[in-house]
């Protein structure tokens, strides 16, 4: 059963950064910090794939690159089985001590990508696949994705006189990840690095398919000052909308408790102008389902 | 070996004996018996790859991909739709430079949904910047596996290659023919090591952004390469012909030209078929040939010039159209002879969609029907009620 987690102190990384820094990343990103953090954990002996999305664009504008490991970006929906041929490549050839790790953001990974996802999944390839979740398509102009929160204004799903925004619920990727049965699914974020860092250790010592779904605040896509990145990020855990939780074969074995830090999920939501449009009279019918889906999150995990 | 056996099987041995680090494939007919093939192998220990079943063609070719990139050697097999699923990672290949080698048991596309041979599928890949080679029977389909990876691997090209067989009638087509030893496969195709690969020795980044001070280049150099491989992919038929002793052409073969005034061109199973109409008018007294176009992508108009000299007529015959254009093959025999001293009357059938047969009843007819005269387009063998007025062959 779900026990409390107990964030290790893991002292901060002395490594020489493999995703650098000089890349074309906004101010504020969270997916180049959480990026850079998973190939901290990592290390050096790692091949990298990557979706097509900010992540690709803004790290290897040719003749230059941010990353210093080998790295390969094919498509936007192929992250996951390019990973899948490289590990098999790897394993034929008697080098499955390499770390092979897929990235891709929430649109490439739990939309288009999810297919190539599930089927590295199955396979049960020995890749981690890191899925950066900012929520919606923001390469392309912040377009609401699969993962978009119930609400949030995207360019896409735009509030208006008779919509409060995305109308559907964020995809639950961590549970379909993990239905495939697979030694090891968690969810982290940027908020606490040194438990996203612990995650990315841990799975990599485990044989078999893995999947980390890592939370990251986008300042440009999300509506707030570029140096709210990290509270913005925590806020998410601690109102319950963002459970940090790991499960093994299907089953939740550690979740990060709640309790003592608990915030209602105003403070996240009047962090960011995505959500800005719920704050009048009018609005506290819809405050009150995102109060339920924190709730819900909070009763199913246990997180208090 | 002398065996005999399907032409799938055979290319499924073929495969083996290239020793891919990696195949996967998503099962589609009538392509599903090189893979079935490949999985017995694998499972009776014969194979020494990792056969991945993936859950698409898309993650097929993107699986391969990553094998390629990593510095592997890696097959796929597929088909019409199949091929087009892959489409978007087809193109990506090509643009990344990666010598993957798929096998395509060609099929129509659907709709209506047939699963019949024609050359619809690979037509559509022709501007996709692989190579793309056709079979006329079961032994150079098989023999055409370590060439188009000896083709592909080249260090100065460096490109995909589609191998290109008809679906059913060869794929399902028992015949005997020749698997050579593992040793002379090895000799013939030493193992592949790529200059760049993705080595955590030395870290390299594929895939970039190309922003437009850069695209173009790479586009560029595409083109270049595809027009210099045209030389590398008669060195290696001239290759394995000395080592094997086996020929059926480089980019084209020919078939009695030598005084030929009318030549039919065509690709894939039906040369067999055009071959024994061939003899047939011969003994006739006619003076026809016959142009095999064994590569499509490079398409080696310099060759057909070269080859066609004074040839009166040319009578192309494909399964495939262009919509809103015409004939492929035709169109491409028309640029081809575009100014050129020698220019010879140029006339297109397009036959065999769908699996329809082509009898050589029906060749005969289109021989004589077109005598002298420049037809495009036309489309043979239709059926009464769909053809229009006027056409010169209908069933």
């Amino acid at each position: 059963m779900a026990e409390t987690a107990k964030t290790k102190k893991i002292k901060p990384p002395v490594e020489e950064a493999l995703l650098t820094s000089g890349h074309r990343g906004c101010a504020g990103c969270g997916e180049a910090l959480g990026a850079k953090l998973v190939m901290e954990a990592a290390g050096p002996n790692t091949i990298a794939t990557a979706a097509t999305g900010c992540l690709e664009v803004f790290s290897t504008a040719f003749p230059e690159t941010a990353w210093r490991v080998p790295w390969i970006h094919s498509l936007f929906e192929n992250s996951a089985a390019v990973a899948a041929g490289i590990e098999a490549c790897m394993r034929n050839k008697g080098m499955e001590d390499i770390n092979v790790i897929a990235q891709g953001g929430d649109g490439g990974t739990a939309d288009i990508g999810i297919g190539c996802l599930s089927g590295v999944l199955e396979r049960n390839q020995n890749v981690l696949y890191v899925c950066y979740d900012n929520e919606a398509y923001m390469n392309t102009g912040v377009q609401r994705s699969g993962l978009t929160p119930y609400d949030a204004r995207t360019s896409t799903s735009p509030p208006g006189t008779e919509s409060w925004g995305n109308q559907h619920q964020k995809k639950n990727l961590l549970a379909i990840c993990a239905a495939h049965m697979i030694p090891y699914a968690a969810t982290a974020t940027v908020g606490f690095p040194q438990d996203l860092m612990m995650k990315v250790k841990k799975a990599l010592k485990i044989k078999g398919a893995k999947f980390l779904h890592v939370h990251v605040p986008c300042p440009l896509g999300w509506i707030y000052d570029t140096k709210l990145t990290i509270e913005v990020a925590r806020t998410a855990v601690n109102t319950g909308l963002y459970p940090l939780v790991e499960m093994q074969f299907n089953k939740v074995t550690r979740v990060r408790k709640i309790g003592k830090t608990r915030q209602p999920v105003e403070d996240y939501l009047k962090l960011q102008g995505r959500f800005k449009h719920l704050f009048s009279e009018a609005g506290k019918e819809e405050l009150e389902k995102i109060r339920q889906i924190a709730q819900d999150n909070i009763d199913y995990y246990g997180l208090e | 070996m002398r065996m005999m056996i399907e032409g799938s099987m055979g290319v499924a041995h073929m495969v083996m004996l290239c020793r891919p680090n990696v195949v996967a494939a998503y099962p589609i007919t009538p392509q599903t018996h090189i893979v079935e093939n490949l999985s017995a192998f694998k499972a009776d220990g014969k194979l020494d790859a990792e056969f991945i079943n993936v859950e698409s063609e898309f993650g097929a070719a993107s699986v391969v991909l990553g094998a390629v990139a990593a510095g592997g050697r890696a097959f796929s097999a597929t088909t019409a739709q199949g091929l087009l699923l892959m489409g978007e990672v087809l193109h990506n290949i090509a643009g990344m430079r990666l010598p993957v080698v798929i096998n395509v048991s060609n099929r129509s596309i659907s709709a209506p949904i047939s699963i019949w041979n024609d050359h619809s599928d690979a037509i559509t890949l022709r501007d996709s910047g692989w190579i793309q080679l056709f079979a006329e029977d079961n032994q150079e389909i098989a023999d055409m596996h370590p060439q188009a990876w000896k083709i592909g691997e080249n260090p100065e090209i460096m490109l995909p290659v589609m191998v290109n067989m008809d679906g059913f009638i060869l794929t399902h087509a028992v015949e005997t023919i020749e698997i050579p030893d593992q040793k002379e496969i090895d000799e013939f195709l030493p193992p592949y090591k790529p200059e760049y690969f993705l080595d955590v020795k030395a870290p390299k980044t594929f895939g970039n952004l190309a922003e437009p001070q850069w695209y173009a280049e790479t586009r560029y150099k595409l083109w270049e390469t595809l027009e210099d491989s045209k030389a590398v992919i008669e060195k290696v038929a001239d290759e394995y012909k000395a080592k094997f002793g086996r020929y059926l052409g480089g980019l084209i073969d020919t078939y009695r030209m030598d005084d030929a005034e009318r030549v039919f061109v065509a690709m894939g199973s039906m040369i067999g078929t055009i071959k024994d109409v061939i003899d047939d008018l011969r003994q006739e007294g006619e003076k026809v040939g016959l142009l095999k176009i064994r590569s499509l992508r490079p398409f080696p108009k310099e060759k057909i010039r070269e080859v066609c000299g004074d040839v009166k007529e040319l009578i192309v015959l494909e399964k495939a159209i262009s919509f809103g254009l015409g004939g492929v093959l035709q169109e491409e025999l028309r640029s081809t002879f575009y100014k050129h001293k020698n220019q010879p009357i140029i006339s297109g059938f397009v036959l065999g969609l769908g699996g329809r047969d082509i009898p050589p009843t029906t060749l005969v007819k289109i021989y004589e029907a077109s005598k002298g005269k420049e037809i495009l387009n036309e489309f043979v063998d239709l059926r009464p009620e769909v053809a229009p007025k006027g056409s010169l062959v209908t069933l």
